[in-house]
Order: structure tokens, then C-alpha cells, then sequence
């Protein structure tokens, strides 16, 4: 078993750690950097709780080790907001739209969405939605959802509905 | 659960990773994008001593267009193919196929040639490279390279002619006739589920007369399914003389549907023969009608 020494940089703060190699980087996030935010739920890939942004990409923070983010600059859904607590756009519609039940699945939904309307594009809803896919919601609450994506894409110039 | 402890290296070139491979005997593990290993390891389902990452190998990233192929590199994101303008040019089926792969969240991570080498039955990807030829380029430190057509690289479920000592470090895909037709389906229970009956490939048409098919099965059987009777049965044919009924029994002849916890092998076939026949059916109407 390995120890590694990583540094990536968590929601603009760099963070230094040293990590066993099996640790996940959503396991490495909440436990060891405290980014609770971070929602970790089936831990094998399946339910998309623990999405977050890496290098710009939605993943499952349970899908990749917390060795391989060395380098990397990682959004967690603290990371989203402005520092003055102004919501970020997802965030917004999502309260807008009451997209939450018990709000378990939410963090890993605003990334998946924050991720696809990074610097202000505005994908076509059916886009969204398509990627909506890579998520459960166990209160089953996804027409709220639904409506937070109708609501981003209608938000934007050239977005259309599905 | 938490994956058990291992060792981890984090090779910057081929040749240190068949290096770390050679030494592993067996032992050691790849980690390409982890969509489908990380799961194992997390249900301890996989316990390897070494997990070789092969995530920074620069060289084993991208698509590139010969005269005669189009070649994507093993690490190359299956986001990122999706993407590629040039492959969808050249090889519209394939990108076709990778949208179908997992999530977009899983795509971002999960890499082509990952996806090929894992060897699911019911997966897209392993299907495509059956129907279309490609050949999958494997390289070891002892035997360097080799190329192992794809209708010869699937064992069975899970099981690939890739030695433990081996990487899988390209897959080359033939190119086809320009505006080839592109056949493509699958059931499924829920977006980015595995198949549970699909079917993939492509037609070439010239004046009316196909001139080249290829076509394979997913979730119909151990491996992908090449339908080879019904690719040499629409061979030559002309595309009104086509009876889409008559080469879906050939191509369900050479196919062993099973039955598992989703579906049985009697609803894997009937559908199976649905959606072939549908497919050919729009495939060859699409093409009249232009």
C-alpha cells in the first residue's frame, strides 16, 4: 500500500495533503479537506451524489483517487456560489423551481448543470436533461428538476427548449 | 465499501507502464478512466496489488485520420471522441455508439479504449468494433506490438485475448465509403444503462447496390455477435430487392441471447428481430428516398 503527497487547488484554496492511494478524491474531499458539501452516496458510480468539477469536467468523485487529482482545480458545490452568498444561476432556478425534496442528490445536480452552463453558455434543455440522467433522485422529485433546466435554458439567448 | 489497500503508479510513458505491467506478473491492475474498475475495487470485487495509472500517458491520448483508418489512442475520453469533428466526419457509427455509452458525467472519465478492452457483452463500443473491423493494438515490453482484429479479440464475457503483461494502446477503426448508413439501436431500461438487446453497424451503398456491410449484435450473446450471414446476404444486393425479415432470421441464427435478471433469451431474441428488422428497414428507405 502507497502513500502519496498530492496538492490540487479545492474551490480556488490550495490544498496539500498526503493520502493513501486507495482513498477516493470524495472520501479525500469530505473527510480530509471538509467539503461536506460534497454528497457521497452509492460510492460505485451509480447514483451521481458525488458529482464535482474537475479541470472543468463533471465527474464522480467517487470514480477517481484523490492521488489523481494532484494538480488538478476541483469545484465542490461550496465552490459554486459567490463569496457574497449570491446563488449561483443552478442554484437559483433550482430553488426557484423547488428542485429538492430532502435535498440528498442536490449537490451533485448543481454541479452536473453548473458544469454545462460554465461561462455562460446555455445548452439546449435536452442537453441538460440527457445529463440529468447520470443522477437518481430517491424522493423521486425530478419534475422540479425538469423545471430548473426549462427555466436555465429559457435564461439563455439562443437556448431552446427540447 | 472501501477498496483494499494496493500500490500505486503513475507511469509518464508506454514503456514504463509495459515495465510495471511485466513486473505485476498478473498482479497488477490498469487504470484507464475507472468508470467500471473503481466500482470493483470499492466492492472489493477487485484487489489487485499494483494499479498501474495510465491517465498521464500523453501518448496514449487522441484521434488521429490516416488515408485509411482512424486511429484513437486507448485514453483518449469518450466525451472527448464524441466531440472529435473529424471522427464523426469519417465514422458517424462510432460516435453514435459512444453517445450511448454510461453518463455524460461517466464519459468525461471513461475512455474508448477502456471500454473496449473491459469486453462487456452488452456494452456499445466492443459491438462497434466488431461490425465496422477494427483492429485493437495491443503492446507488451517482452513481444512489442500486436494487432488482433476485433471479431478475434472477444473470449467471452469480461474476457479478451490481452495478455496480463499487455496494454491496450489503440484502437484503428477502417475507414468506410463516404455516407455509409448507419445502423444503430438498442433497448435498454433506462438512459446509459447497459443494452439489453442492440444493434450496430453500417451499410455501404453504391448506385442503388449495397457494397460493403458490417453488423453486430450487443447483449445477444457471451462477446459481440458479428451477424456474418447477413452482412454476406446484403452484400452485392440491390437495396429494393433487400427482404429486412429474411436477414434478421439469418442474423439471429448466429447469436446465444441468455437469460438474466433483466430479461429472458426469448424476449432478447424477439426484440432483437424488431429492432433489426426496423433498423435495416429505416437504414434502406433513408437511402431511396435521397
Amino acid at each position: 500500500m502507497s502513500e502519496h503527497q498530492i496538492q490540487l487547488t479545492v474551490n480556488t484554496r490550495p490544498v496539500q495533503a498526503s493520502v493513501e492511494a486507495r482513498m477516493t478524491l470524495g472520501d479525500f474531499l469530505r473527510s480530509k479537506a471538509g467539503y461536506t458539501g460534497l454528497h457521497l452516496a452509492c460510492e460505485h458510480g451509480v447514483c451521481g451524489a458525488c458529482t464535482i468539477i474537475v479541470d472543468g469536467l463533471a465527474v464522480r468523485s467517487c470514480l477517481m483517487f484523490a492521488v489523481q487529482a494532484d494538480g488538478a482545480e476541483v469545484t465542490t458545490v461550496e465552490g459554486v456560489a459567490n463569496a457574497d452568498g449570491t446563488l449561483h444561476p443552478v442554484q437559483q432556478a433550482m430553488r426557484e423551481c423547488h428542485a429538492l425534496q430532502c435535498g440528498f442528490c442536490t449537490p451533485g445536480v448543481v454541479m452536473t448543470l453548473a458544469s454545462l452552463t460554465a461561462d455562460d453558455a446555455r445548452p439546449a434543455a435536452d442537453t441538460m436533461l440527457k445529463a440529468l440522467s447520470g443522477h437518481l433522485c430517491r424522493c423521486t422529485g425530478y419534475q422540479g428538476i425538469r423545471k430548473a433546466i426549462d427555466k436555465l435554458a429559457e435564461a439563455g439567448t439562443t437556448g431552446g427548449r427540447a | 465499501m472501501k477498496p483494499a489497500p494496493f500500490d500505486y503508479v503513475v507511469p509518464a510513458s508506454i514503456e514504463e507502464a509495459l515495465g510495471h505491467l511485466d513486473r505485476g506478473g498478473g498482479d497488477a491492475t490498469i487504470l484507464a478512466g475507472g468508470q467500471t474498475l473503481m466500482p470493483l475495487l470499492a466492492l472489493c470485487m477487485s484487489t489487485p496489488s499494483v494499479i498501474v495509472d495510465i491517465n498521464r500517458i500523453t501518448a496514449l491520448k487522441g484521434i488521429e485520420r490516416t488515408s485509411e483508418t482512424v486511429r484513437i489512442a486507448s485514453v483518449t475520453r469518450q466525451n472527448e471522441a464524441l466531440a472529435n469533428e473529424p471522427l464523426a466526419a469519417a465514422l458517424p457509427t462510432v460516435v453514435r455508439a459512444i453517445s450511448q455509452v454510461g453518463h455524460f458525467q461517466t464519459r468525461n472519465r471513461g475512455t474508448v479504449g477502456g471500454s473496449i478492452s473491459l469486453g462487456e457483452p452488452a456494452a456499445e463500443l466492443p459491438a462497434t468494433a466488431v461490425a465496422l473491423g477494427a483492429e485493437i493494438e495491443v503492446h507488451s515490453l517482452r513481444r512489442g506490438e500486436r494487432r488482433i482484429p476485433a471479431e478475434r479479440f472477444y473470449l467471452g464475457p469480461y474476457s479478451t485475448t490481452v495478455e496480463a503483461d499487455e496494454l491496450v494502446t489503440a484502437i484503428h477503426f477502417p475507414l468506410w465509403p463516404a455516407n455509409s448508413l448507419i445502423v444503430f439501436r438498442e433497448v435498454a431500461r433506462r438512459p446509459g444503462d447497459f443494452a439489453l438487446v442492440g444493434l450496430v453497424g453500417a451499410i455501404a451503398v453504391n448506385e442503388g447496390k449495397i457494397t460493403q456491410a458490417g453488423l453486430a449484435w450487443f447483449g445477444m450473446g457471451p462477446t459481440p455477435m458479428k451477424a456474418w450471414q447477413a452482412e454476406s446476404a446484403l452484400f452485392g444486393e440491390n437495396i429494393g430487392d433487400v427482404d429486412p425479415q429474411a436477414i434478421a432470421d439469418l442474423a439471429l441464427s448466429e447469436t446465444e441471447p441468455f437469460d438474466d435478471h433483466s430479461a429472458t433469451a426469448d424476449y432478447r431474441r424477439s426484440v432483437g428481430r424488431q429492432i433489426f428488422v426496423r433498423t435495416l428497414s429505416d437504414a434502406l428507405n433513408l437511402r431511396k428516398a435521397a
